[in-house]
């Protein structure tokens, strides 16, 4: 009796296993196949969709005839263009059902401009790509996904809402400080992100590095000493733009902080009246740009719905939008419009001043560049 | 208590080894394989500049450093910890063992920003030792914390179970001897928790080494004083240098493989002495 | 039926005959340094994690918990541990078992080989899977042109979360079965016992804490896991995101409060699974007194 037993129990241990592996690979193989989204079933779209209801087409039968199939994109961004998008998607996917008929689904991936970057090179499925800089989307056309000239592919050099770098300082500004002259002070200290992981940070670097070129009638020595002296007063090296703000609003460290425009405006809604923002009197002309992946809408055939995408961006709609978003819109009656929001002030742009982001990036982020020397040189 | 040695008459040894191995392969050895296949687009010299680079050295200095300390503090801790929750009764006692795996619950990302919160300066711990001078939270020390609160589970429960099963006869033996508490702990209870231990730092110690969410936190990311390996390791990446960012990981690996295998090869050996004596 | 082997174990842990426990200001001091170490350590971080999830009320918490997004991170969360608990936990018993009942050369290699995820640093758990799968990767080119996702899709998520949580249950059984030897297994084999009945009748019950303490830690891991999941999930919203990863983007999205309630999301899920593992135990318990 015990024998019997004992090879039941051992057959059926045998078949668990068996049952559990290969229960594992179809799951796999099942999810595999479906394409860049998880089937309909498996998660719960946001509201926009409900007009789709549960026919949520899955990518593996591409919208050949857009005109009626439900179709989806993919908006790879960056952290702080959270809320802008999640008002623009709205927008457009009214705008475009009423103009075609087709419902339209837009996904939304957010992180580090780099990391996103790097994901979409490594084959996360993007349609369109809107980052914080160039760079990243020039590596992009460098892995062969888009074209070298995407710049060219849309008005304005493919950014249809620009930013630049302001202060947060506390209440009342207490250190007084107004200018980036005020923050090379010894008693100030001053928090940002780290250039090497933060775009944002690089955009401030590179403001800073301009108007100490100018101060100094672009003798690099000298520019290089105020970088360095800038960069001693920075006491927290955070790894993004979200960290260095918690820093600076909840731990209560450093006197300022160097911030994208559209940040510190969305700190002080956030977190009240604690706060002010003070406007240098030369900062940098932040474009974020925005592409379409060729590689990606050719094969899933959404280049059309893609493109109308982007260009929405320049219509009055979707300046608007952007400017509720605290970005600088492109569009002259928008801007007239915001203009209390957004101070006039002197802009650089990397173009004329640094030579584009690849000679910038080559000459102050890559390894031994300038802002590695203020680390480890004397 | 003689350990079975060449031929066991336990059957399994075939199957149970074969899916062992089958398995590390596909999850474990062939993906790191790939870790190698990308840092050899360096050249030689490439990649030793890459490693040896100061910011770089400087880094795992500090990811030794304070990983070593972390493991040393939950050793000692942990092993407190779980003789208390195996051995004496008190209120509370569930709740304490329940807690054990908050830190393996807890996204890393979390615990680093929760943790900075306290030793901030103006945290509720942070707050005690500013006025001293006392940075905890963007120094080296809050980066041990970090660490601390990473490791303790692997310590506990390592322990744990090897004491719950340690048969009191023994104990039993030594005191019916004349043995005092504290010579009957150091001499029968100690040397059967060596192994645990040694397994529990090793892991701890190991983990500190490669952790990140936790750590940017409350670490300050000052280059040459605060940096740690992993976030240098995302630095390349974010500028596209896949290569110089596995290199320092292999490296890192290779260090931290290097102290497993001794810390492995140390506890088998106070294992067999245990067993044989 | 009633097994020819029944194990020797567990003497009642808390009844100890005097002679074998200490002085009462020795436990009472002991008690109390351990209190305070789990108190510092770890209760203070979660008393800061749940106060600042109900710092704007119940009402912002009870949103953030059922928002669409969080409910779908949930479930691909509980799906991914779902499958890879289970393949650890047969992974690590064959694992201990080969090591401890069997001599054989490269044993110690062996077991620092089933260690090395956790040298391995989370950021680069995921990126090996991404230089091999990726769309640049090793094997990358042959998976999209048959457009099987691997990477930035939920095979990859369960992937990296298997490399992470690979070690857990066989690290915590080996020094388990080391210490106790095989005489037990040796005496049901030569009392006749095959080897799954010798297995399931003599040495499951014997490991069954260990075995449990692995499955706890693994799970918990598997759920909380962020550093690899992050690099290789793509974070598209409501698909690939898990409860970690929501946490993040919630975060970022500077709602800090809504971020800390569903990380105390994500303890509740440990602490239900302490839950089960207090019935199990208490299941065992019973079962032992009524032998």
């Amino acid at each position: 009796m015990m024998n019997h037993a004992k090879q039941r129990r051992y057959s059926f241990q045998l078949l668990l296993v068996l049952a559990l592996i290969v229960s594992v690979l179809s799951a796999c193989g099942s999810n595999g196949n479906s394409g860049s989204n998880a089937s309909p079933s498996q998660s719960a779209k946001p509201s926009e969709s409900a007009s789709s209801g549960a026919s949520a087409s899955p990518s593996a039968s591409p919208s050949e005839t857009p005109k009626k199939d439900p179709v989806e994109l993919l908006n790879v961004s960056y952290d702080p263009t959270r809320e802008l998008y999640v008002a623009f998607n709205e927008s457009f996917a009214k705008y475009w059902k009423e103009t075609t008929g087709q419902t339209v689904t837009i996904n939304q991936s957010h992180g580090g401009s780099g990391s996103q970057g790097r994901q979409v090179l490594d084959g996360l499925e993007a349609d369109v790509v809107t980052l914080a800089l160039a760079y990243d989307i020039d590596a992009l056309a460098d892995g062969g996904l888009l074209k070298e000239d995407w710049q060219n592919q849309f008005e304005s050099n493919s950014s249809p809402y620009t930013s630049t770098i302001v202060f947060l300082v506390r209440k009342g500004n207490p250190k007084n400080i107004k200018d980036w002259d005020d923050l090379i002070r010894d008693d100030v200290e001053v928090i940002t992100p780290n250039p090497k992981t933060s775009g944002g940070a690089r955009w401030a670097y590179l403001a800073a590095w301009g108007y100490a070129a100018k101060q100094n009638g672009g003798d690099e020595t000298k520019t290089k000493e105020f970088i360095k002296q800038l960069f001693a007063n920075v006491p927290v090296l955070d790894s993004g733009a979200r960290g260095s703000t918690t820093t600076f609003v909840e731990r209560k460290i450093g006197d300022v902080l160097l911030s994208w425009e559209n940040e510190a405006y969305l700190a002080k809604k956030e977190y009240g009246d604690d706060f002010e923002i003070v406007t240098p009197s030369i900062s940098i002309l932040a474009e974020p740009p925005v592409a379409i992946v060729d590689k990606v809408v050719d094969k899933r055939g959404t280049r059309e719905v893609a493109e109308a995408y982007l260009k929405y961006l320049y219509t009055p709609e979707g300046q608007e939008i952007a400017a509720q978003n605290f970005y600088r819109p492109r569009l002259q009656e928008v801007a007239d419009k915001y203009k209390d929001q957004f101070p006039e002030l002197n802009l650089i742009t990397i173009d004329e001043e640094f030579g584009g982001w690849r000679e910038a990036q080559k000459k102050h982020f890559s390894d031994g560049g300038t802002f590695d020397e203020i680390y480890t040189k004397g | 208590m003689a350990k079975s040695r060449g031929k066991s008459v336990l059957p399994g040894f075939r199957l149970t080894l074969g899916f062992t191995v089958l398995y590390l392969s596909l999850i474990v050895l062939i993906p790191l394989a790939g870790l190698v296949v990308k840092t050899a687009g360096l050249t030689l010299p490439q990649f030793w500049e890459t490693v040896t680079s100061p910011r770089v050295v400087a880094s795992y200095r500090i990811s030794l450093l304070t990983s070593f300390f972390a493991a040393l503090v939950n050793a000692v801790f942990g092993l407190l910890v779980a003789w208390v929750l195996v051995r004496y009764r008190f209120p509370g006692k569930k709740l304490v063992d329940g807690l054990i795996d908050i830190p393996f619950a807890l996204p890393t990302a979390v615990a680093g920003i929760a943790l900075t919160s306290i030793y901030a300066p103006n945290g509720w711990i942070g707050q005690l030792f500013d006025p001293l001078g006392i940075r905890i939270a963007y120094s080296p020390i809050g980066i041990t914390i970090a660490l601390i609160f990473i490791g303790v589970p692997f310590v506990v429960r390592t322990v744990q179970p090897v004491l719950q099963e340690l048969e009191s006869d023994m104990e039993e033996a030594s005191v019916l001897l004349g043995a005092y508490r504290w010579r009957t702990f150091r001499k029968v209870i100690l040397p059967e928790l060596v192994p645990p231990l040694l397994t529990g730092f090793a892991l701890a110690f190991a983990r500190g080494i490669g952790e990140y969410g936790s750590v940017v936190f409350i670490s300050g990311n000052m280059p040459m004083k605060t940096e740690i390996a992993p976030l240098l390791i995302v630095t390349k990446l974010e500028q596209y240098e896949y290569s110089q960012a596995t290199a320092i990981a292999l490296v890192l690996l290779i260090l931290s493989f290097g102290l497993l295998l001794v810390i492995n090869s140390l506890q088998r050996w106070s294992n067999r002495r245990l067993r044989s004596s | 039926m009633a097994g020819a082997v029944t194990t020797v174990t567990a003497v009642s842990n808390e009844a100890k005959p005097k002679h074998l426990t200490e002085a009462r200001w020795v436990r009472g001091v002991l008690i109390g340094i351990a209190l305070l170490f789990v108190g510092v350590v770890i209760l203070l971080p979660l008393v800061t994690v749940l106060l600042e999830a109900f710092r704007k009320g119940w009402d912002t918490y009870w949103a953030a918990i059922k928002h669409p997004d969080a409910i779908s991170a949930l479930r691909l969360t509980l799906t991914t541990a779902l499958i890879a608990v289970p393949l650890n936990t047969i992974f690590g018993v064959a694992a201990a078992w080969a090591i401890t009942k069997f001599t054989f050369r490269g044993k110690n290699l062996l077991i620092t080989l089933i260690d090395l995820p956790y040298a391995v640093s989370p950021v680069i758990s995921g990126l090996v899977y991404i230089l091999l799968f990726g769309a640049q990767g090793i094997f990358g080119r042959w998976f999209i042109d048959h457009d099987i996702k691997i990477v930035f899709a939920m095979p990859g998520i369960i992937l990296a979360t298997m490399f992470v949580t690979f070690p857990f249950i066989a690290r915590e059984l080996i020094p388990l079965m080391e210490t106790q030897g095989n005489q037990d297994e040796e005496a049901a084999v030569s009392l006749g016992a095959r080897g799954w009945r010798t297995f399931f009748r003599v040495t499951l019950p014997n490991i069954k804490w260990g075995l449990l303490y692995g499955i706890i830690l693994c799970n918990a891991r598997a759920m909380g896991e962020f550093g690899a999941v992050s690099v290789v999930s793509g974070h598209i919203r409501g698909q690939t995101n898990t409860l970690p990863l929501h946490i993040e983007i919630l975060y970022n999205e500077y709602q800090y409060t809504a971020a800390f309630a569903v990380a105390s999301l994500l303890m509740l899920l440990a602490i239900v699974t302490l839950i089960i593992k207090s019935l199990i135990e208490s299941k065992l318990e019973r079962s032992k007194h009524g032998d």
